[in-house]
């Protein structure tokens, strides 16, 4: 019995005061760490976004204090001079083209996979799941031949149809265990109406997904946008570069070139479309992972 | 009508998987075959030489470099994520109202998830510009808040100095990783039946003891996961290492795999030596997941 009541320090009739002291301390030091990581996390970017409004010199002079005059200019810097706008429109036709490709054909696959019987179906479905394992820098020698053997290195098509393929495996992961939620019951009153099964998808299952797809969507959208190894093997043409290449260039040629401030205006202008997608479907994006990312 | 559903099926499927086959099973088959050849690639001819470049590797010592820096950065950030994300996680869904139920978290819950998963979608090449500029011997934030501080004999390039520049960027891999992981600590979490830490709280279970015995054992399989995933993202740790430190750092003291494939390759023109990195690394990467997965079995904790 001795050792039962060392096992449990408090016994239930005792008030559980030695607990609860505990637990106050550690409420203080941990409602302590809670805030010190959200400074972590929020302080670098709040600096980056002050800095990108700084002049060259105040960058060197006042590190960490607001800026004195708010130099809007650098931002006009960054996206002509800096070539910044031009390799954020090339991200945004390329990564926009891809998105729209990899939902339509990702969404045909997992349809496909989750609705109908045919033989050769599980080897389909878990050739796509394979590609989600294995890491991209094991493809990227032999990628790069079969992209220029193809004429399309260098080009936007061939970096769409890269990025929509190395997307297909999530996406397609993703909406076939969606489709496979929705009920059917409304597709067989519509084929029995005559309706075709590409109807019947077009018409019936792909407006009932949309939660799904605007969830995978969103994730393909912000990978994508992040995409730097493929872009960098296959879009050799500096016209050409996406974004985050365009940056990391910029961020290169600093040592002898330095304009800090058009950088860090470059740098914001890269996370705009970021934060705006986060803002604007933050919960869905946490709902999606929830639920995607390691089921 | 089952002609018609199979030729639907087959418009459905050509296109996506010709797209999947050609840019990434063939490519990935391909690298395996590359990797016996000592193609140099602008060349048509290429000479199978076995397993001479995997041979070459087990000699060559920069690789071994790589190799352990890899090896540091498998030891040190997924530890370090994961301890920081359950300690968030844990402080925010678990760790409310004290005496009747020990769930639900404490105030602003939903603020701190909003701010915490935000680094997760900062892409990696713009965290690395950013904190290459942070970590900046002069213009730096943080060694002018070391001065500010009282702490000047602190400061020093941080990524100029081979005995800091590694640990400077596993700092930003953290930073960036935890959010992801307390997002999904947060929900194995919400899913834990409420009836346990009712017990636990009526035995008189402190809340360290409550989350080592209860807690713990029963997101496992998520930790284990989550390992597997963190592994995967440090092993390859391309983009940020490329852009804070692009020529492998000083004296090649943060150069990883994934860059030395990238330099053999597209610098040196050595396909097929690359495509056995690219292999090995592939191995090592497999062999990491089986062995997490075999450690966590034994535990798992079934409710």
């Amino acid at each position: 019995m001795a050792v039962e009541t060392r096992v449990r320090p408090v016994a239930p009739d005792e008030p559980e005061r030695p607990a609860r002291g505990g637990d106050r301390t550690l409420n203080a030091f941990s409602h302590g760490f809670l805030v010190l990581w959200a400074v972590l996390v929020v302080v670098p970017l709040l600096w980056a976004v002050l800095t990108a409004f700084k002049s060259d010199r105040e960058i060197f002079t006042n590190p960490w204090g607001l800026p004195s005059t708010w130099h809007v200019e650098n931002f006009v810097r960054a996206w002509t001079t800096a070539n910044i706008g031009r390799y954020f429109l090339n991200s945004a036709v390329v990564v926009c083209a891809a998105v729209v490709l990899v939902m339509l054909l990702g969404a045909m696959v997992a349809y496909v996979l989750a609705r109908y019987e045919f033989p050769g179906r599980g080897a389909i479905y878990y050739t796509f799941v394979a590609g989600m394992t294995f890491p991209i820098f094991l493809a990227l020698v032999p990628l790069f031949f079969v992209v220029q053997n193809l004429g399309m290195l260098g080009t936007y098509h061939g970096l769409v149809l890269v990025y929509t393929a190395y997307a297909l495996p999530f996406t397609v992961f993703f909406l076939t265990s969606f489709f496979r939620t929705l009920p059917g019951a409304l597709v067989e009153a519509a084929m029995l109406d005559g309706c075709s099964h590409a109807g019947a998808f077009f018409r019936i299952m792909l407006p009932l997904a949309r939660p799904g797809m605007i969830s995978v969507g969103i994730l393909n959208f912000l990978g994508l946008w992040n995409q730097f190894l493929l872009p960098l093997v296959l879009m050799p043409d500096s016209d050409r570069y996406v974004l985050s290449q365009g940056l990391a260039v910029l961020a290169a040629n600093q040592g002898y070139r330095s304009d800090w401030s058009a950088l860090f205006a470059g740098l914001v202008i890269a996370l705009l479309p970021v934060v705006a997608v986060y803002v604007a479907f933050q919960r869905r994006i946490q709902d999606g992972l929830n639920v995607g990312a390691l089921k | 009508m089952r002609y018609g559903k199979y030729r639907f099926i087959a418009s459905f499927l050509v296109v996506p998987l010709a797209l999947y086959v050609v840019f990434v099973v063939s490519p990935y088959v391909q690298a395996f075959t590359i990797s016996l050849t000592d193609w140099r690639g602008f060349s048509p001819d290429r000479e199978f030489v076995g397993l001479a470049n995997y041979a070459e590797l087990l000699g060559d010592g920069r690789f071994w470099q790589a190799m352990g820096h890899n090896g540091i950065m498998l030891l040190v950030v997924p530890a370090v994520t994961i301890a920081i994300a359950l300690f968030l996680a844990t402080m925010t869904t678990l760790a409310g109202r004290r005496g009747t139920v020990a769930r639900g978290g404490v105030r602003g819950s939903r603020f701190y998830q909003v701010v915490f998963f935000f680094p997760h979608v900062v892409p990696l090449v713009i965290a690395g510009v950013l904190f290459g500029f942070f970590y900046n011997p002069e213009a730096g934030l943080l060694n002018g808040l070391l001065r500010v501080a009282g702490f000047e004999w602190l400061t020093r390039a941080w990524l100029g100095d081979p005995s800091t520049a590694l640990t400077a960027v596993m700092a930003v891999l953290i930073w960036g990783a935890v959010g992801f992981y307390y997002v999904v600590f947060s929900a194995a979490m919400k899913t834990l039946p409420t009836d346990v830490f009712e017990a636990a709280v009526l035995d008189g279970a402190g809340r360290l003891r409550t989350f080592r015995h209860i807690t713990l054992p029963m997101i496992t399989d998520s930790i284990q996961t989550s390992y597997i995933y963190l592994g995967i993202l440090v092993l390859d740790g391309f983009a940020l290492l490329q852009v804070m430190l692009p020529d492998g750092g000083p004296d090649g003291s943060t150069e990883v795999v994934a860059q030395y494939l990238y330099r053999s390759a597209f610098t040196d023109g050595r396909f097929g030596y690359a495509s056995a990195i690219g292999v090995t690394l592939c191995l090592v990467t497999l062999v990491l997941a089986v062995v997490v997965l075999r450690l966590g079995r034994r535990e798992r904790v079934e409710y």
